[in-house]
C-alpha cells in the first residue's frame, strides 16, 4: 500500500498539533461552539449519544498490519475495547472523551493514518474497490489515482467551506465495486481511442434524502487534466449550491435544479480556463506517487494448488466458505478472501480490540500485509495463496472472522443507528440482529442465495438502503420506531433506486416481512436466478401484496387470544 | 485604528469600510472623504463621481459571493483593493471568488477577505491569493492574532508536489 513521503507525514503531524491547539483554545473558551464544529468535524470528531465519536479515515479502504494494531490499542485504550467499519470503508470509535482525541490522533500519525476530512462540508476520504489492484476484471488500478485525489484533497483552499460535504469514489473493473453512481463524483477509469488513460466522469449522484443516480458529464477527461476537471465541477458547486437549506445543499440538487445539460455547460466554461492549470498531472506526478505503492512481489504459481483441490473436495464446511468468501484473483494461484465482520449475533461491522491484532497476524502470516476494509463493512485479505487457504480458514474461524455468509441474507449492511448515532430515528442494529436469528440456518441461507439487505436508522442513508435489495428506513412516528421497506434497489453498473413498498412495519414485523419476501421469491425464482433478478422480473407488486396480507392476517391472529401465535 | 494583517504581519488600517445598502440607496449613498471600500452597487451607481479616487489608490470595492465576476472583472481589474465580505465563516465561496480573480482574471492589487474572517481560515485565505485579512474589529486581542500567525497552517500546500509552494 501507499507509504507516505516526507510531505505526507508532515501534514498529517501539522494537522495534530494545529488539531489540539484548536481543541485546547475551545475547551478554554476562545473558540465557540460554532466556530469549534467545522474544525472538529474536518478532523472526524462527532458530538454523538453517548459520547464524541471520531471517525479514521482509511483512504480507499486500504490498511496495513501497524494500522491495525494501532487500532486495535486504541479500542482497548480508548474505547470501550471494540471499533466500528463505515460504510465509507473507515473506521468509528464510539467512545472516546474530546480531551483524548488529539493525542489519538497523535498515535494514528505514528502509522501513517489520521482523521482528516471524514466529516465536514469537504471533500470526504475517497473510496474505491476493495479488490483494487487484484481484481480480475479490473483494467486499470484505481489506487494511486485516489492517493492523487487524497493529496489534492487534503486541506484544499477553494474546498474547505462547500455547501455540502461532497463525496468522490473511482472504478477500474469491469464490475463497478464503488457505487460510483451514487457519489457526488464518480470516476470511471477507462481507455481512450489510443489507449490512454482517461476519466469517464459521473456528478451528482448521493442516496440520504432525496437518492438520486449520478449523471455522465463526460465522457473522457484525459488523466492529466483530471484535478483541473474536478475543480471546475467543484468551484461550480462552491459558487451556486445551496447554502440556504441543509437538506438541499448537495451537487446533486444542484445539478437536478440545473438540468444535467446545463451543469455540464458551466462546468465546460469553467474548464476552459482550469484546464492546463495548477493542478496539471505530469507523468512524473503519477510515477512518483504510483512508485510508493510497493505492491507485494508475489512468487509465481501454478493456477490449480493441489492441495487445495483436495481441502475443497474433502471438507463441506471449507468449500461453503471457499464459495462465499473467496475472490478471483488476477494472480494464478491466488485469491483474494473476504473477512466476515457479519457472525450471527455481533453488530455488523464491529471488530474487537483481539480481533484487530488478529487480522493483523494473518495479513502479515499469509497475505503480504494487504488488508481493505469494505463498504460492505467486511475486510479483505488482498493477495491469498490457494495453498495457504485452509489455514488460513481455521485460524479464521477460531477468531470469529471465517461466517461464510459475504453476499447473503445475514452480510447485512447496517449502520450504527439510534443506539449510537445522534442523527437516527430507529435503532438498526437490533432490528439486524432479529434478522439474523430468523435466518440462522447456514444451509437455508445458501439456499436463498445472494441478497443484500441494508438497514439504515434515518434518511441520511449511511446503510444505502436504497441500492440495497431489499432496504430498510427506520422512520420516527410520534416517538415511536417503524420501519419503511424497499425493494429491488442495486449497486453495480446498474446501479437503481429501490422503491417503498407501502406503509411502514413496527420492529416486531420485520423478520416476518423478510421471510415473506424470502418466500415469494423461493416460489417464483427460476433456476440460479438471483433474489434481485426475480423481483425485477416479477415486479415489486406481487411481493408487497402477499407481504401486507401476511401481516394482516398476524395481526387478525394476535387480536385473538385463543389463536395460535405464528 | 482597525488591525489589520497584511502580507503575514499585523498593522494599522486607513481603509473604511462602506457598509449594506441596498441597490434603491446606491446612487444616493454619501461616500466618506479618505480610502474607502465601498459595496459594488455603490461602484457602479456612483462611478463618474468615485472614478478619480479609484484612479488616485483611494477606493476599492468589496464583493458578495454571489457576484458574477465574467460581467464584472474587467471594471474592477483597475481597481487598488478588491475586498470579498464572507457573511459567516462557513460560507466558502469568498475563496472561489479569490482564486478566480487571481488566477483567472490575473488580478494583482490589493485582495483583503472581509467579515466572518477567522483566525483557523488564515491559512485557506491566503492561499487562495488573498493579500489582507481583516477579522471583525474586537474580534482578537493582539495575543490571539500574533499566535495565530505562528501557527502552522500552511502545511500542506498545493498539489502535484512539483507545484509545491507556488500559491
Amino acid at each position: 500500500m501507499y507509504k507516505y513521503d516526507e510531505y505526507d507525514q508532515r501534514t498529517v503531524d501539522e494537522r495534530v498539533t494545529q488539531f489540539a491547539d484548536q481543541t485546547a483554545r475551545y475547551l478554554a473558551g476562545e473558540l465557540s461552539d460554532d466556530e469549534y464544529r467545522p474544525l472538529r468535524r474536518q478532523n472526524g470528531l462527532y458530538i454523538q449519544r453517548h459520547a464524541p465519536m471520531l471517525r479514521i479515515a482509511i483512504p480507499y479502504g486500504n490498511l496495513c498490519p501497524a494500522q491495525l494494531r494501532m487500532l486495535g490499542h486504541i479500542a482497548r485504550t480508548y474505547d470501550r475495547g471494540y471499533g466500528h467499519f463505515s460504510t465509507r470503508q473507515n473506521v468509528q470509535f464510539n467512545w472516546p472523551n474530546l480531551e483524548d482525541v488529539p493525542e489519538i490522533l497523535g498515535l494514528l500519525a505514528t502509522v501513517q493514518m489520521h482523521a482528516i476530512q471524514t466529516s465536514g462540508n469537504c471533500i470526504r476520504n475517497v473510496t474505491a474497490d476493495p479488490f483494487a489492484g487484484v481484481a480480475a476484471d479490473e483494467h486499470i488500478d484505481p489506487r494511486p489515482w485516489c492517493e492523487i485525489v487524497r493529496q489534492w484533497s487534503t486541506s484544499h483552499p477553494e474546498f474547505s467551506f462547500l455547501p455540502r460535504k461532497f463525496k468522490i469514489a473511482i472504478n477500474g473493473a469491469a464490475q463497478d465495486r464503488a457505487i460510483i453512481r451514487v457519489h457526488d463524483i464518480g470516476l470511471d477509469l477507462v481507455r481512450g481511442t489510443d489507449g490512454d488513460t482517461g476519466f469517464r466522469v459521473l456528478v451528482g449522484g448521493g442516496l440520504g434524502r432525496t437518492p438520486i443516480i449520478g449523471e455522465e458529464i463526460s465522457p473522457f477527461v484525459p488523466w492529466q487534466q483530471i484535478l483541473n476537471y474536478c475543480e471546475a465541477i467543484l468551484r461550480v458547486y462552491n459558487l451556486h449550491g445551496r447554502r440556504d437549506n441543509l437538506h438541499k445543499a448537495r451537487i446533486k440538487i444542484l445539478v437536478k435544479s440545473l438540468g444535467v445539460a446545463e451543469f455540464a455547460r458551466q462546468v465546460d466554461a469553467e474548464f476552459v480556463h482550469t484546464r492546463d492549470g495548477l493542478s496539471t498531472l505530469t507523468q512524473a506526478e503519477i510515477d512518483r506517487v504510483a512508485d510508493r505503492f510497493n505492491d507485494p512481489v508475489l512468487p509465481e504459481l501454478p493456477a490449480e494448488d493441489a492441495g487445495y483441490a483436495a481441502q475443497l473436495a474433502a471438507n463441506k464446511a471449507f468449500a461453503n466458505w471457499v464459495k462465499r468468501n473467496v475472490r478471483a484473483h488476477k494472480a494464478p494461484g491466488y485469491v483474494s478472501v473476504v473477512l466476515s465482520l457479519k457472525k450471527i449475533g455481533a453488530a455488523p461491522g464491529d471488530i474487537s480490540a483481539d480481533q484487530f491484532d488478529a487480522v493483523a497476524d494473518l495479513a502479515d502470516q499469509y497475505a503480504f500485509g494487504e488488508v481493505r476494509s469494505t463498504h460492505e463493512q467486511n475486510l479483505v485479505l488482498a493477495s491469498v495463496r490457494q495453498a495457504d487457504l485452509f489455514a488460513l480458514w481455521e485460524t479464521a474461524r477460531s477468531l470469529g472472522l471465517a461466517t461464510p455468509n459475504i453476499g447473503l441474507l445475514t452480510d447485512m449492511i447496517v449502520c450504527p443507528g439510534a443506539d449510537f448515532c445522534a442523527l437516527a430515528n430507529a435503532r438498526s442494529i437490533p432490528i439486524a440482529h432479529a434478522i439474523q436469528d430468523r435466518f440462522d440456518d447456514l444451509d437455508y441461507l445458501h439456499d436463498i442465495g445472494e441478497i443484500e439487505l441494508n438497514i439504515s436508522g434515518c434518511m441520511n442513508a449511511c446503510a444505502h438502503h436504497h441500492v440495497g435489495h431489499i432496504g430498510v428506513l427506520g422512520v420516527d412516528k410520534s416517538g415511536e420506531e417503524w420501519y419503511q421497506v424497499m425493494l429491488g434497489g442495486d449497486q453495480g453498473n446498474q446501479a437503481v433506486l429501490g422503491k417503498v413498498i407501502g406503509p411502514s412495519f413496527a420492529a416486531a414485523d420485520l423478520p416476518d416481512v423478510i421471510s415473506t419476501l424470502i418466500n415469494t421469491y423461493l416460489d417464483c425464482r427460476h433456476e440460479e436466478e438471483r433474489f434481485i433478478d426475480t423481483v425485477h422480473r416479477v415486479g415489486i407488486e406481487s411481493f408487497k401484496t402477499r407481504v401486507y396480507v401476511e401481516r394482516d392476517a398476524r395481526l387478525e391472529g394476535r387480536k385473538r387470544p385463543d389463536a395460535p401465535n405464528h | 485604528m482597525p488591525q489589520i494583517i497584511k502580507n503575514g504581519r499585523i498593522q494599522g488600517d486607513e481603509w473604511k469600510v462602506l457598509r449594506g445598502v441596498g441597490n434603491d440607496a446606491a446612487a444616493t449613498m454619501a461616500v466618506p472623504a479618505g480610502r474607502v471600500i465601498v459595496p459594488l452597487a455603490v461602484w457602479q451607481a456612483q462611478r463618474p463621481q468615485l472614478a478619480s479616487s479609484a484612479e488616485a489608490g483611494m477606493l476599492g470595492v468589496w464583493l458578495t459571493g454571489d457576484t458574477d465576476l465574467a460581467a464584472l472583472a474587467d471594471d474592477l481589474m483597475a481597481l487598488p483593493l478588491i475586498a470579498v465580505d464572507f457573511p459567516r465563516f462557513t460560507d466558502g465561496r469568498g475563496y472561489s471568488i479569490a482564486t478566480q480573480l487571481r488566477t483567472r482574471y490575473g488580478y494583482a492589487g490589493e485582495l483583503r477577505a472581509i467579515g466572518d474572517v477567522l483566525c483557523d481560515q488564515f491559512s485557506f485565505m491566503i492561499r487562495c491569493g488573498f493579500s489582507t485579512l481583516q477579522p471583525c474589529e474586537e474580534r482578537y486581542n493582539r495575543v490571539q492574532i500574533d499566535a495565530a500567525l505562528t501557527r502552522p497552517g500552511d502545511f500542506s500546500g498545493p498539489f502535484p508536489r512539483n507545484r509545491r509552494g507556488t500559491r
